[in-house]
């Protein structure tokens, strides 16, 4: 089949150029320059789709964004992709696309059986039917039913293989639409100084006038289409214009922050090597100018939806841009001007017309347009309208009848041009919460006033003819160009075009019904019919927004562009209200749909989140390290060695930290520097326990609570010097605690003389630890380590020998695993040559590294608890065992309500340590409970905070909170866990959290 | 998406900050009675208008700052140092 519906000459096709694709596994051609649409429409193609809910056959409606029907799954392997409009999809060779929503074909479909059905089928119907019985369970056995009769289209299963831009960008002005009403704006604002951005959603610029074949139209004595070469060339020309075409501006947002997806390579069968699939920009304008146009409605008769059935000015564009013949033999149903330019440019293409059947009366028919048409013997039936439409997969008659009443005529057609006037996009406006005023004469919503700073130009003002747009956008940029601060010289002038005198719109929305079986269709996408809008109004659905939601109304991906006004003029009918009484629903972002990659942008997968890696990183890689994430960083778990899964690793390398000595990498812990002369007051206040004893040389435990009183953080403060400290914070809490003190210096108390600085990545740290650390540390230190120069808690400076040099450091004796240890801190480069110069001086002493999971094996045994599962934001110090450390002689964030009842009540959970009988493993997130066999609810005593298999006692142990745990030392609980397993059950016995080494005697050794 | 305008930065976008609530509600003292405490710790107005607010520039100058927002309109009317009274700001 080789175009049969194609023109001989004329549109902007390059008939050069012919593009091969496949629709629903049939071969076609087309030619560069075709959308999907005009491509099956110039082979004859009408039948594309069946609808959502009654499986209806449907055509192609519109030639733009506001599509409702002809949405296709194009399949591009990976990159398949469901519901993309086939009319603002440009063809590309090789393009395979498929129709949606039927089974088992688009021509035998089925789900058709819905439509004979529809009487059972009416608005709300799945609220009124699967609502009882009236339990959840009933409604998940529908779900399942209902869910997949409903899906339209496939989405894609492999991962997604494009790639997708973010841009930020600022200008003056930022035009929105590329019509004759956007390019002279562009214009104006341009030549008064402003940096302009200017974005229209299709290939190139233009907007209705893109290959329109008007002989009578000209701007400034030229042909249009000269017109716009000029204009775009003239802002190209321009070093402060930013010209962006395929560019849809889909949301407005505070501080006018613009929205907008450019679709870089849609047009392409894949992205070249270079290629974004698609670049997101937000766009911070002064000022933007509005000039979206306006969407083209229909009119609701039975048989509205039949293929074959186009929009008037849809009809226009196929014929003078794609050069596409949408019919044999049509008819023009309107109630306005504009269809006469579609009935004159039919003409002109040899399609034969029927009739344009005009719901006004012949008096009304002053409109220049109509004159001229009526001057080209075009029939003209006045006072008249279409009741039905018949035909089964393409249109083949309609009914005339007129308005007054009286006997009808059928005429034989293949083509119906429908027009039931224009609605402004006002989309954008609308979100930037900008009011809309009702126009009588447009029967439409226009846009009134914003607090921000937009002006409205040309067609979505209501603007009808060229001169009338061109002028209102020359003006607008001009204003929005003052508005931004630039008054140029007025050297530039107004575009002009000769005014088209209009004539008058008679609203109508729809027919009157002559029978129950012809649906007169509203909303095309989701089925919504004129006996939907009166039915949902007679059950009290009053409210234009508890209409949309309850018949679905403007909800499908074309959210309503040509069906919302139409169905709020039904219902103000049905209310007898005026339509401006009823308003519209709200207008959300986005404007047409986004492609959900294009959000995120380069922040997907790897680029989620910054990877934070510690100097000594490529070493753990080096040595076979499993990695753990911490927050943003990446953590060596354990180091297995061949053989070994990685519990065996952490296990072996938690008991030579016992036997032995062992090396950890703490470089994330978080670091903060304090300096000033009231340090010691400010720790005593962000602290639980006392800091003005401190000596320089000496550090200490701290605990920090939240205001109201639950633990937020621990860790070790140093005094490095007299007014000098260091904090650390644990790994994945460093930047919420450094949010927090900078909040109580600079907002509460900024009378306090201390200066914060964040230096975690400034230095590496590693922890050795066991008990040969004190041999290992004095093979490679310039200082006197013994317990007497150095004793537990000792702070100091050193220089730490290795292959690479001398290397400085601080020194701090403070253990985490319970046994000897020493932290050694060094600027970050040198990180990884300390690191090594310890590993090599304790080889002899049987060192080994070990990672986060023998760490936490070791703090377990220890009863050290872990901001997170044990201080999980509900615990207080006192519930972790801390609560000596509050010192009663001074105030700190968080005590104040200490005292509250339930925090100091004898039931709080406290820590206690687990220890299973039996030899069992421990159920993950384990209940506490007295009887595994009560019924449930099983009362709970509290749970499992951590858990591991102890080494070196060779037992399963857990840290937990119970229900006055401290009381419970010595008897016997069960920790079940019925969720992850009905079995997973065993017996424990409470006792003290710590271990191993109550009385600390090998950590201060 | 708000432009903020630190007061040591100029105007910058929304994503460098962090949201810190009401900024009228001043830490008690030490000794302050429970209830005073509970009220700071637990209590906020939720006006529709302006409120004045804390966001920290977490993401840029490190500096806490109060921003007076109209909670209907999300205009930002003011903004000025943690520790000065704001321009327009009744509280």
């Amino acid at each position: 089949m080789t175009q049969a519906f194609r023109l001989p000459t004329g549109g902007i096709i390059d008939r050069s150029r012919p593009l091969r694709f496949e629709f629903d596994g049939t071969a076609y051609e087309g030619y560069a320059g075709d959308t999907l649409a005009s491509a099956l429409l110039a082979n004859g193609v009408h039948l594309v789709a069946r609808s959502f809910k009654y499986h209806r056959p449907r055509g192609i409606l519109c030639s733009g964004s506001d599509e409702p029907n002809a949405l296709l799954q194009l399949d591009r392997g990976a990159r398949t992709e469901p519901n993309v409009r086939a009319t603002t999809q440009e063809l590309f060779d090789g393009l395979i696309a498929a129709s949606q929503n039927r089974w088992p074909s688009l021509r035998f479909d089925v789900g058709a059986i819905n439509n004979a059905l529809s009487r059972l089928l009416p608005a709300g119907f799945y609220y009124k039917t699967f609502m009882w019985p009236p339990t959840p369970r009933w409604w998940l056995r529908y779900e399942h039913f209902i869910r997949r009769a409903a899906g339209i289209g496939r989405s894609a299963t492999a991962p997604d293989p494009d790639r997708y831009e973010h841009q930020y960008a600022h200008c003056d002005v930022l035009v929105i639409g590329g019509g004759p009403a956007g390019l002279a704006a562009a214009r104006a604002a341009a030549h008064a100084g402003a940096r302009v951005i200017v974005c229209d959603e299709n290939p190139a610029f233009g907007g209705d006038l893109r290959g329109m074949n008007d002989d009578s139209a000209n701007i400034d004595g030229k042909a249009c289409a000269t017109w716009i070469d000029e204009a775009v060339r003239d802002l190209s020309d321009s070093a402060d214009v930013t010209l962006l075409t395929r560019t849809t501006a889909f949301g407005y947002y505070d501080g006018n922050l613009v929205a907008l997806s450019e679709r870089v390579a849609d047009h392409l069968a894949a992205p070249l090597a270079h290629m974004p699939r698609q670049r997101m920009w937000k766009v911070r304008a002064g000022t933007v100018v509005l000039a979206s146009g306006a969407h083209e409605r229909g009119i609701a008769y039975a048989g509205n939806d039949l293929p074959g059935t186009l929009l008037a000015g849809a009809a226009r564009t196929y014929i003078d841009r794609h050069a596409v013949r949408p019919g044999s033999r049509a008819v023009v149903f309107t109630n306005n001007d504009s269809a006469y330019a579609a009935a004159l440019s039919l003409s002109r293409a040899g399609i034969a017309i029927g009739a344009i059947v005009d719901a006004r009366e012949d008096s009304e028919l002053t409109g220049a347009l109509a004159v001229r048409a009526r001057e080209h013997g075009i029939r003209i039936v006045s006072g008249s309208m279409v009741p039905a439409a018949h035909g089964s997969k393409r249109v083949t008659a309609v009914d005339i009848e007129s308005l007054s009443g009286g006997r009808g005529t059928r005429v034989d057609c293949d083509l119906v041009c429908v027009s039931g006037g224009w609605n402004p996009a006002v989309h954008l406006f609308s979100q930037a919460r900008g009011s809309l005023r009702y126009d009588e004469s447009l029967a439409a919503f226009v846009p009134e006033r914003s607090p921000l700073a937009i002006v409205a130009a040309g067609g979505v003002n209501g603007c009808s003819d060229v001169g009338g747009a061109l002028a209102d956008g020359h003006a607008a940029g001009l204003n929005a160009a003052a508005k931004a601060g630039f008054r140029g010289p007025a050297s530039y002038a107004a575009p002009h075009a000769e005014p088209v005198a209009p004539g008058r719109l008679r609203p109508l929305w729809s027919v009157p019904a002559r029978d129950r079986s012809g649906k007169r269709f509203v909303d095309l996408q989701n089925d919504v019919t004129v006996s939907d809008i009166a039915l949902a109004v007679r059950e009290g659905y009053e409210s234009v927004e508890h209409l949309k939601r309850y018949t679905t109304l403007g909800m499908g991906t074309d959210q309503g562009k040509t069906s919302n006004i139409v169905g709020l003029a039904l219902l103000a009918e049905q209310l007898h209200r005026p339509i401006s009484a009823v308003g519209t629903t709200t207008f959300r972002p986005p404007y047409t749909p986004v492609t959900l990659g294009a959000y995120p942008g380069e922040e997907a997968g790897a680029h989620l989140e910054p990877t934070r890696y510690s100097a000594m990183h490529d070493w753990h890689v080096a040595h076979g390290a499993r990695f753990i994430n911490a927050g943003l960083w990446r953590r060596a778990h354990s180091y297995p060695r061949a053989g070994e899964t990685p519990d065996d690793a952490a296990n072996r390398e938690a008991k030579n930290v016992r036997t032995n000595v062992g090396l950890v990498d703490v470089s994330t812990l978080g670091k903060i520097e304090l300096q000033g002369n009231d340090v010691a007051e400010f720790l005593n206040r962000v602290y639980i326990n006392r800091w003005d004893t401190l000596a320089v040389g000496r550090c200490r435990y701290g605990v920090m609570l939240r205001d109201d009183g639950m633990v937020l953080d621990d860790g070790t403060t140093s005094r490095l010097a007299d007014s000098h400290y260091l904090m650390t914070t644990t790994t994945v809490n460093a930047v919420e605690v450094m949010q927090h003190l900078e909040a109580l210096l600079q907002i509460d108390w900024p009378e306090l003389d201390v200066y914060l600085t964040s230096v975690t990545e400034q230095w590496s740290a590693a922890a050795l630890s066991g008990p040969k650390a004190r041999e290992v540390l004095a093979a490679v230190v310039d200082i006197d380590v013994s317990n007497a120069a150095f004793p537990f808690l000792a702070v100091g400076t050193c220089t730490v020998r290795g292959a690479a040099g001398p290397m400085p450091a601080r020194l701090f004796r403070m253990s985490y695993s319970g046994e000897l240890a020493y932290e050694i801190h060094v600027p970050a480069d040198r990180g990884r040559a300390t690191w090594e110069a310890l590993l090599a001086a304790g080889a002899r002493y049987g060192i080994m590294p070990y990672g986060t999971e023998a760490m936490s094996t070791l703090r377990i045994e220890k009863g050290h608890v872990v901001i997170g599962p044990e201080a999980d934001g509900r615990t207080t110090a006192d519930d972790l065992g801390m609560g000596k450390l509050v010192n009663a002689a001074k105030w700190c964030v968080g005590k104040p309500l200490l005292s509250r009842p339930a925090l100091i009540a004898p039931d709080r959970w406290q820590l206690v340590g687990l220890t299973a009988l039996d030899g069992a493993v421990m159920p993950r997130g384990a209940k506490i409970v007295a009887d595994p066999d009560h019924a449930l609810p099983n009362p709970m005593l509290g749970h499992v905070t951590s858990w591991c298999w102890s080494p070196n006692l060779e037992s399963w142990i857990a840290l937990a909170l119970v229900a006055n745990g401290r009381a419970r030392h010595g008897e016997t609980l069960w920790a079940v866990s019925p969720l992850a397993d009905a079995k997973a059950r065993v017996r424990v016995r409470i006792g003290p959290p710590t271990f191993i080494d109550p009385d600390g005697e090998r950590l201060r050794g | 998406m708000l432009l903020i305008p630190c007061p040591w930065c100029g105007p910058r976008n929304q994503l460098e900050f962090t949201y810190g609530g009401d900024a009228t509600v001043k830490r008690p003292l030490p000794d302050a009675p429970m209830k005073t405490w509970l009220e700071f710790v637990y209590l906020r107005d939720n006006p529709r208008g302006p409120h004045q607010e804390l966001w920290h520039h977490s993401a840029g100058c490190r500096q806490w700052f109060k921003v007076l927002r109209d909670t209907q309109t999300h205009d930002i009317l003011a903004s000025g140092r943690a520790d000065e009274a704001l321009p327009g700001a009744t509280a």
